[in-house]
């Protein structure tokens, strides 16, 4: 028995000493642990669902292939692919997904009433955050990641097989590809840090989670100083294949990658304080939640 | 130079008396003055509390704000007023706080999938604990709580008493000083109740710090070694129980005489003016329950009696310095505020 206990204490005297070491192994303890909620847990499954809508629907154009113009050649595709990245991908999937996940990971647990056993252990909060943040971060990039990549593959290769090999493997689409990954990987930090905060913030999320949306969705409708005052804003001008937002959109310049890229990191890492110092401050109160 | 000297005397003392303070409250949980609102609703007010090793029962109806002392002392709840410290480090230090403490909480949700052995690995590991380590504590908290045998099964399938000890045995996994339980008998069959019974006072008997919530008052009355009792957010009385009791003047106290004339003996013992305020019969009309405000009067008197022969006592015990009737005269009868 003694043994034990002194291997505990022996472990707990070397957190004392490397602080850094022992946020790593909390962190990696809570990301493990939330992780298989995040993809084993019931919830998950409405997740699957939205991740493998737009495949689906690629999945039946590619089977009934509309008359357009840009779907009969594989030059066109580039500008279809725009169309369904911008209007579903990412307003729609990769939004709610991250609107799922990231409300879910604080408010979900408050629902459940199961928070408490992470405040009950010897975890910083600001840990807590991280470590959530990070495991909802995983999720979103690795299912819409995958989303967005098999997206782009079912609309090129069931029609054009061989050109779209040489398409992605030698051609524009490689890197076409990975810049639509990125985005992705973008687009998961920055709505992933709103929602995060969304949960955190509001016993009804639902609520301020569709005046988002609404604010995401008119930006195009924005003067230029507002239009930055959004995600999609920054998202937008990263798009390797420009939309047509209809006759009706303010223009505005699109801000470069070197100024977008590091905005939302920014803009996340502000949003990752804020929610540790609201953490810290947290009181468990299932009561009436 | 006097002044100078007297100055640094003074100085000294001041930092000596502040050291040994300092050092005391490592050794206590301590509330200072502490109240919490939840906005205009009272849930504990003006509490001051030291807390020695050993087992405190919190006690009182529902409420009395039992769950919130325990949710205050582990930094579940912040204190709208106040100090707590619990062995000297803040609640609000929850790195520290957690390595001394174990909360065994009354909330019945466990995450999601979880097998019992996980649930406790994955607090073992936020201890920073690893490889080995984890398996022996988690196999030691399994076998403290007679749970090893359901530990590889999943928890959303115990039972209720199941769940009660699984909790229990991850609130005890990582060797905590102090052990926060929130009615942790609930659920339990007698047998277990008596098990886990034996298991507090084992690790009383190390030195730990057992705070345990609980509504069975004959349980709480056989395992304390000192009761808070509080009532609509107030602490109503503190201390052992019989201490308590003792402080209670303005109830009689209680007194059983087992003897083989209660008549006779109740007619002697109102000779002596005040001493008894009341006599009955016991219902097997072998013993007399005696109410007193004077006890030490009284048994000056027994002991005449006894002298004179013509009565054979055979045996005196108090009959009300129990929690349960401590919990009467305090509560029930809203004795307190």
């Amino acid at each position: 028995m003694s043994s034990t206990i002194d291997s505990a204490t022996t472990a707990q005297k070397g957190a004392r000493e490397l602080p850094w070491g022992l946020w790593a192994q909390q962190t990696f303890s809570i990301l493990s642990q939330e992780l298989r909620k995040n993809f084993l847990s019931r919830r998950a499954l409405l997740l699957y669902l939205l991740a493998a809508l737009p495949i689906f629907l690629l999945f039946v154009l590619a089977i009934l292939p509309p008359d357009d113009d840009e779907f009969q050649n594989i030059n066109g595709l580039s500008l279809v692919f725009s169309l369904i990245y911008n209007t579903l991908i990412l307003r729609a999937v990769v939004f709610f997904g991250c609107a799922w996940v990231f409300m879910n990971l604080f408010r979900g647990e408050v629902v459940d009433r199961s928070l408490h056993y992470y405040f009950l252990s010897p975890i910083r909060r600001e840990v807590l955050v991280v470590g959530k943040y990070l495991s909802g971060l995983v999720t979103a990039i690795v299912l819409f990641g995958l989303t967005t990549l098999a997206s782009l593959f079912m609309l090129y290769f069931p029609r054009f097989s061989s050109e779209s090999t040489r398409y992605f493997f030698e051609g524009a689409g490689g890197k076409q590809a990975l810049i639509y990954l990125g985005i992705t990987t973008l687009a998961c930090i920055g709505y992933g840090a709103i929602f995060l905060i969304v949960g955190l913030f509001f016993r009804n999320p639902i609520i301020p989670a569709l005046l988002i949306y609404g604010w995401e969705w008119i930006n195009f409708l924005l003067p230029p100083l507002l239009k930055k005052a959004s995600v999609i804003h920054y998202l937008h001008s990263l798009m390797p294949v420009p939309m047509n937002e209809g006759p009706f959109a303010v223009m505005a310049q699109p801000t470069p990658a070197w100024i977008s890229v590091p905005s939302l990191l920014i803009f996340t890492l502000i949003v990752l304080v804020l929610a540790g110092y609201h953490t810290r401050r947290m009181e468990i109160s299932y009561v009436g939640d | 130079m006097t002044t100078a000297a007297t100055a640094t005397t003074t100085t000294a003392t001041i930092t000596a008396t502040t050291t040994t303070a300092v050092r005391a409250e490592e050794k206590m949980i301590v509330f200072e003055d502490v109240s919490k609102f939840y906005g205009e609703i009272l849930g504990v007010n003006r509490v001051n509390l030291s807390i020695a090793p050993g087992i405190t029962s919190l006690v009182g109806p529902n409420g009395s704000g039992k769950t919130t002392l325990m949710n205050l002392m582990t930094g579940l709840l912040k204190p709208t007023r106040g100090r707590i410290s619990v062995l000297g480090t803040s609640p609000n230090d929850p790195q520290e706080l957690f390595r001394k403490v174990g909360y065994c909480a009354q909330f019945d949700s466990f995450p999601r999938g979880a097998t019992g052995r996980e649930f406790i690995e994955f607090y073992l590991r936020t201890h920073g604990a690893t490889g080995r380590a984890v398996e022996n504590l988690t196999h030691q908290a399994l076998e403290r709580v007679s749970m090893l045998e359901a530990a590889d099964r999943k928890v959303a399938g115990y039972s209720k008493g199941m769940r009660q000890r699984i909790r229990l045995a991850q609130s005890i996994a990582h060797n905590p000083a102090v052990l926060i339980l929130d009615e942790p008998l609930n659920g339990l069959d007698p047998m277990a109740r008596a098990e886990i019974i034996r298991l507090f006072r084992q690790l009383a008997a190390e030195g730990l710090y057992l705070i345990i919530s609980s509504h069975i008052l004959h349980e709480v009355d056989m395992m304390s070694d000192s009761v808070v009792l509080l009532n609509n957010g107030y602490v109503v009385a503190e201390g052992n129980v019989h201490g308590v009791r003792d402080e209670i003047v303005e109830q009689p106290m209680q007194i059983l005489i087992r003897c083989d004339r209660p008549q006779a003996l109740a007619a002697r013992i109102f000779e002596q003016d005040g001493a008894v305020v009341e006599a009955r019969l016991h219902d097997d009309r072998q013993g007399l329950f005696v109410k007193t405000r004077r006890p030490d009067d009284f048994y000056l008197l027994l002991n005449r009696v006894v002298l004179d022969g013509d009565i054979r006592v055979e045996s005196v015990a108090p009959a009300d310095d129990d929690l349960n009737a401590v919990y009467q005269y305090l509560i029930s009868s809203d004795g307190g505020r």
